[in-house]
């Protein structure tokens, strides 16, 4: 099974909790726009760059991840939003991969060109969503014993380490760290952002230490500068560092539908509608 | 040995006769919520100007402050405010009723609005007295209206605590440990207590709220020190003044107060009861994990009005600085979108707030408030189809005003059908008719 479909899912449960019972400040309207504008996105540039193949499923991920994260008070910029994230696949890639996590740049690109208009709130989660979420998350890995679960991993590892680390040499009692580590965003961050294998750098090795970099970043810009959103940020920037990962610590580029294999030589990765995944 | 009592770090009682009351609403002068601070935040890019109240009910000998401030503090940069000013603050941003009248349904409706006034009162006061030992500097000593404030540096992790104690204060186990995590990340304390001289040359009966203006990325409000031991749970109100939009926290859920729900009449001779009891219930329902917002709205205006929004000279006062260009009457409101107003609720102890508040400005500016509506029913003869109709299908509403009331508050539904006299298992049709019998008539 394409483990898009199970993301897919624990995405729209999560998304039907949080609008239900969590008090997520988004209404049924903005979720429409949201996940209409990535598909109509994801169609337009298929149509453009003639593409032999439509695949929504990618985008609506986007799309969710959005729902979930993205806040504004002004429904054209949310579908701006929506379009910079699924367009982004398209436009801005190196050597046939697309540089940035779709709705992480998307996010990103918001922040810093609305003055605010546009926010993430990363503390509306809640214990039940948290521990629900966790657990849909590990279960992910289980289920599709997905290839890139180590980016993931160490990301979680170092960014643990940090955390906890800070608040050992400050003297905090772990209950500290341990609210800090309860957020739902991270979650998302941890488990649909820089999880995403087509903007992971190609080898293990690469991987690994594109994760401590993203950790460390966001760690820094939240608990030392004071920023909010410090992972997505952090992201961001560090995404950009990939292409040289990749050059320094080369390896096998991913494939949705292969899952990791080596795509065929006949089905060069332009040619797959999943190319732009 | 003085016993004053110490507030960590807002202004939060840490011995055990804690002596905070006083938030209150509706017009009965009635206590609210004990142990209630109230803190006001005026936040725009790194700028910020905190002002701080509680009510303090003890002698003013007895009384200090000492909270954690990200800089250093010049004189300049202390103030001391009028509890007036809190005072309207609180009265603008309370939760209201609403009133309707039902009118006589053979003719047109007329709606009319009111909404109660709220009251609320604060208390700060404190006394510090200095020695310089155990890696603790003194950094600036000022006097600032009735208050001593010493501004203290600390290099060592416990030398600040034995500086307290030696000087009277009462720590409490744990603060060590607290203030150590404080010192390492390099900040200042900030220590207040009442000069009693300057307060009787002043004349003042009560202990206004201090001041502090500052500048730092950091915007959060250190709530630690003051969970220490305290005996349960304690209340804050956060007022946050900005420019763009609303307030949020970022490491705790930030909850709307459920608004605009009908309840029986009866609710109106008992706001407070049924204000503090609502809250009691949403902070059960929520597990005591999130900060409530009661109100976020443009300064400019309100509607209704549970009191006039502030002038521009109460804003000012309250340390808005971005309001020069505004008119130069003293008495005008700012313009639209000058200030947004954020009012902020949150219960808390230490199992539930481990770490101090962190928060982020939003650009939303979307008005909320907590709002509930009476609507008092018509009673008259009914003289046309539509009055019969509305009599038949009052019991009905009357009915889901008391189910709301019962899940607002976790009242008991029984008791509160018999006080606005409804039958004890529900609505029924006004006639008595069953459901079925009414569709073939």
């Amino acid at each position: 099974m394409d483990p898009r479909i199970y993301q897919l899912s624990v995405l729209s449960g999560l998304l039907v909790y949080g609008m239900g019972w969590l008090d997520f400040e988004i209404g049924p309207v903005q979720a429409a726009v949201s996940l209409g504008m990535v598909v109509l996105t994801q169609w337009a540039c298929t149509r453009f760059w003639k593409l032999p193949q439509f695949d929504a499923k990618s985008a609506l991920i986007s799309g969710l991840s959005l729902c979930l994260l993205c806040r504004s008070n002004f429904l054209w910029l949310v579908a701006v939003c929506a379009v910079i994230t699924v367009a982004s696949k398209f436009v801005l890639r190196w050597r046939g991969k697309h540089l940035f996590n779709p709705t992480n740049i998307g996010l990103v690109a918001m922040l810093a060109l609305t003055d605010g208009r546009v926010w993430v709130s990363p503390g509306q989660w809640g214990n039940v969503a948290f521990f629900g979420f966790l657990m849909a998350c590990l279960g992910g890995l289980v289920v599709n014993r997905a290839a890139r679960a180590d980016v993931t991993l160490a990301f979680l590892g170092f960014y643990l380490a940090f955390v906890f680390s800070r608040s050992w040499y400050l003297g905090e009692p772990a209950a500290i760290p341990l609210h800090r580590l309860q957020s739902g965003a991270l979650l998302l961050f941890a488990f649909f952002m820089i999880s995403d294998p087509k903007t992971t750098p190609d080898s293990r090795a690469g991987r690994i230490l594109f994760a401590a970099l993203v950790a460390f970043g966001g760690w820094y810009i939240t608990f030392r500068l004071f920023h909010t959103n410090g992972l997505l940020w952090s992201l961001a920037l560090f995404s950009v560092t990939v292409p040289l990962l990749d050059r320094l610590l080369p390896g096998t580029r991913y494939n949705w539908k292969t899952r990791g294999r080596p795509p065929r030589r006949d089905a060069p990765d332009l040619a797959s509608g999943s190319a732009f995944a | 040995m003085k016993t004053p009592l110490i507030i960590l770090p807002l202004l939060l009682a840490v011995q055990s006769a804690h002596a905070f009351c006083g938030f209150y609403v509706a017009k009965a002068d009635t206590k609210l919520f004990n142990k209630a601070s109230q803190v006001v935040l005026v936040r725009e890019d790194d700028k910020t100007v905190l002002t701080m109240a509680n009510d303090f009910k003890g002698e003013a000998k007895d009384f200090a402050i000492v909270i954690p401030v990200p800089t250093f503090i010049e004189k300049g940069q202390i103030h001391v405010a009028e509890n007036a000013l809190i005072e309207h603050l609180d009265a603008y941003s309370a939760p209201r009723l609403v009133e309707y009248f039902d009118e006589d349904p053979c003719r047109p409706r007329i709606m009319y609005e009111m909404a109660p006034k709220t009251k609320a009162a604060g208390r700060v006061g404190g006394a510090a007295e200095r020695d310089k030992a155990l890696g603790v500097k003194v950094e600036a000593e000022y006097t600032v209206g009735e208050y001593d404030i010493v501004i203290l540096s600390a290099d060592q992790s416990n030398g600040l605590e034995i500086w307290l104690k030696e000087n009277g204060y009462k720590i409490p186990g744990g603060a060590g440990d607290i203030l150590e995590s404080y010192i390492k990340q390099k900040v200042r304390f900030f220590v207040a207590r009442v000069n009693l001289e300057e307060k009787a040359k002043l004349g003042f009966t009560y202990l206004r709220p201090l001041q502090i203006a500052f500048e730092s990325r950091k915007f959060m409000l250190p709530i630690r020190l003051g969970m220490i031991n305290a005996d349960g749970p304690q209340e804050l109100f956060i007022y946050a003044l900005t420019r763009k939009g609303r307030v949020e926290t970022t490491n705790y859920r930030t909850v709307k107060l459920p608004t605009g729900m009908d309840v029986p009449v009866f609710v109106k001779s008992e706001f407070a009861d049924f204000y503090r009891a609502m809250f009691d219930q949403q902070v059960k329902k929520e597990d005591m994990r999130c900060v409530f917002t009661e109100y976020a709205w443009d300064m400019g205006w309100c509607d209704p009005c549970a009191a006039e929004p502030l002038s521009n000279d109460e804003l000012k006062r309250l340390g808005v600085f971005w309001l020069d260009g505004e008119s130069r009457n003293p008495q005008a409101r700012p313009m639209n979108s000058a200030v947004f107003i954020t009012r902020l609720h949150l219960r808390y102890d230490r199992a539930h707030f481990p770490e101090d508040l962190v928060f982020q400005e939003t650009r939303d500016r979307e008005n909320f408030q907590g709002r509930y509506v009476l609507r008092h029913p018509w009673h008259g003869e009914p003289t046309c189809d539509a009055a019969k109709r509305y009599l038949e299908q009052l019991p009905e509403r009357l009915d889901k005003e008391a189910q709301s009331l019962a899940s607002l508050t976790g009242w008991d539904i029984d008791k509160i059908r018999a006080r606005m006299k409804l039958p004890a298992d529900g609505a029924k049709p006004a006639n008595g008719k069953k459901w079925w019998e009414k569709i073939w008539k």
